[in-house]
């Protein structure tokens, strides 16, 4: 591995499927501790990347490290020590909660494994229904017990492939809860995903890729590059004059009115903000508020994506 | 090791919870146990000299050599049951082929196969335990319901020399050696299909077309073209040990993880 800092390397990794390239030549480092989005339009590539990284595919060509061990050549070391959420995770429905975790949690040789099949039982709050079979579960209880199965063997990496489709708002938000909460213990966690808005929530840095990387940054820096950065002032009458007199200052990259509010595109707010703000004040406009126009990650994303 | 046995546990926690599996299990070698029982209970009074026997009955004469030590009553009555025997070593490998042809693209179409195959499981371990959990109910239940036939056949046999046939070296190689074999070779031909095909009726269709041959065996026995004897059976242990070996690395070979994730819908 490259840097012992990285808890995955890809270099140069390639699948093709016949004739079909599913991933090109595709290279990012994800840090250990992060949470690592990767999103893109659908045959991305994606699940591709995650079953090679998760040792369930081998790449055509190009070479991956997961927690150390090298794709292809330490494949069971990786099945040991990575989770996965698949993107449909199957559960043996004639089978209890509990007794589908015990099975995995053997498979994965966890120690004291009742203990641990109680405490992710009880985290996602499927302990009372823990002897039911899996068939009566609902959508959101099977996926909390699929990320349960995912962490039972407390993996140092884990994948998870949309772990809210489907859900509900409020099962949802407890899975984002409890991603969040992962990363609070120090996991790596690569999340793929088509809710650009949980992403945008959840992950420390992004890769947009459609085959091969289109972007990698944090979300906020995406947004500065496509789009920089731009403030809003609400004020109680928005006159042409303000505009004019905005646009005057060499730092102002751009000026929009709409309705009572001016949007200043800036390049550095924090030094550039007190100095519009006392010149507004000055040219006599009356500032309710100001604030960051915060661009959405999905016109960051469309913007890759279309370009 | 470990791995299978787990594996193993699980398939039975799984297919079990299903009374009708466990009917349909025990029902065959059930019946194959009563029916040789009846026919002894109705040849019972059937005497006849054994020198005449060949020549007055439907019994062929090539079969004469294996009633040593029988009257006519008792010869008649372990040719009639030894057409049984062959159903005897056939009744593992048939149990068990539904359960096999749908081990590996059942896991497919609930979609526990990928995360089963993103545990520590080396393929070798996969297929011997889906052959083992689905092979030992079968050769248990056969073995059971043989013991039964062992024992209906102490009460209702003309002679104790007809017992002594039945729990001889030839039955009990047939039964205790050559059917296991038979059933794991069904089983490894219905896992390798299961990990060919994409849909578990297609599975369990073509599994069953391999195990076809083997009632032509039966026919062939109960026409008189075959007779069961120490060599044959013998042969057929050897042959089948030979062919399971190959056949499971043959499967082993064949099983393709990325072709059964990727390119199965």
């Amino acid at each position: 591995m490259s840097d012992q800092e990285d808890a995955i390397v890809i270099q140069e990794l390639t699948k093709s499927f016949d004739a079909v390239l599913a991933v090109d030549r595709l290279s990012v480092s994800v840090h250990a501790g992060e949470i690592f989005g990767l999103l893109g339009p659908n045959g991305a590539g994606k699940t591709t990347t995650i079953r090679m990284l998760s040792a369930l595919i081998g790449p055509t060509s190009g070479r991956a490290w997961v927690a150390g061990y090298e794709v292809g050549k330490q494949n069971q070391e990786i099945r040991s020590t990575v989770g996965i959420l698949t993107e449909s995770p199957g559960m043996y429905d004639q089978l209890s909660a509990e007794r589908n975790l015990s099975f995995f949690g053997e498979m994965y040789e966890v120690a004291d494994l009742p203990a641990q099949v109680e405490r992710y039982l009880r985290m996602l709050g499927l302990w009372e229904r823990r002897f039911e079979p899996v068939g009566t579960f609902s959508k959101g209880m099977r996926q909390k017990l699929a990320i349960a199965r995912a962490l039972l063997h407390e993996p140092k990496v884990l994948f998870l492939d949309e772990p809210t489709s489907g859900l509900d708002p409020e099962a949802a938000l407890l899975v984002r809860q409890f991603i969040a909460e992962l990363r609070e213990e120090g996991r790596t966690i690569v999340l793929c995903t088509h809710n650009l808005d949980e992403a945008d929530r959840l992950c420390d840095r992004i890769a947009v890729f459609k085959s091969n990387l289109l972007a990698l940054d944090t979300p906020n820096a995406l947004r500065r590059k496509l789009f920089g950065r731009k403030v809003v002032f609400h004020l109680v009458t928005a006159k042409p004059d303000l505009a004019e007199f905005v646009k005057q200052h060499p730092f102002v990259q751009s000026v929009e009115v709409v309705d009572n509010k001016l949007i200043v595109g800036l390049d550095d707010p924090e030094s550039q903000n007190p100095l519009l703000i006392n010149g507004l004040v000055q040219a006599g406009a009356e500032i309710q508020f100001v604030g960051e126009v915060r661009q959405r990650l999905e016109d960051v994303y469309m913007q890759l994506v279309n370009a | 090791m470990r791995k299978i046995w787990i594996l193993v546990r699980k398939e039975w926690a799984e297919v079990f919870k299903n009374r009708f599996v466990l009917f349909t299990t025990a029902f065959l070698p059930l019946l194959f146990a009563v029916l040789p029982l009846v026919i002894m209970y109705a040849t019972g009074n059937y005497a006849s000299d054994i020198n005449d026997l060949a020549s007055t009955s439907d019994v062929p004469p090539e079969f004469m050599e294996l009633c040593v030590g029988l009257d006519g009553s008792g010869c008649m009555q372990y040719f009639l049951v030894s057409q049984f025997m062959l159903l005897f070593m056939m009744v593992p490998m048939i149990i068990p082929v539904t359960f096999a042809s749908y081990s590996i693209v059942g896991e497919k179409s609930t979609r526990t196969l990928e995360p089963l195959l993103a545990t520590p499981i080396k393929t070798i371990e996969l297929l011997t335990g889906k052959a083992l959990a689905a092979t030992i109910p079968a050769v248990l239940a056969t073995w059971l319901s043989f013991l039964i036939f062992a024992i209906g056949a102490f009460i209702l046999a003309t002679s104790p020399g007809v017992v002594g046939k039945i729990l001889d070296a030839l039955w009990l190689t047939a039964i205790i050696v050559v059917g296991p074999l038979l059933a794991i070779f069904g089983v490894t031909i219905a896992v390798m299909i299961s990990s060919r095909v994409n849909d578990p009726r297609v599975a369990e269709q073509v599994s069953a077309l391999f195990v076809l041959p083997l009632v032509g065996l039966f026919v062939a026995q109960s026409l008189g073209l075959i007779y069961l004897n120490a060599q044959l059976i013998l042969w057929m242990a050897v042959i089948l040990i030979v062919l399971d070996t190959g056949m499971f690395a043959f499967a082993t070979q064949l099983f393709q993880r990325e072709t059964i994730l990727t390119r199965w819908k």
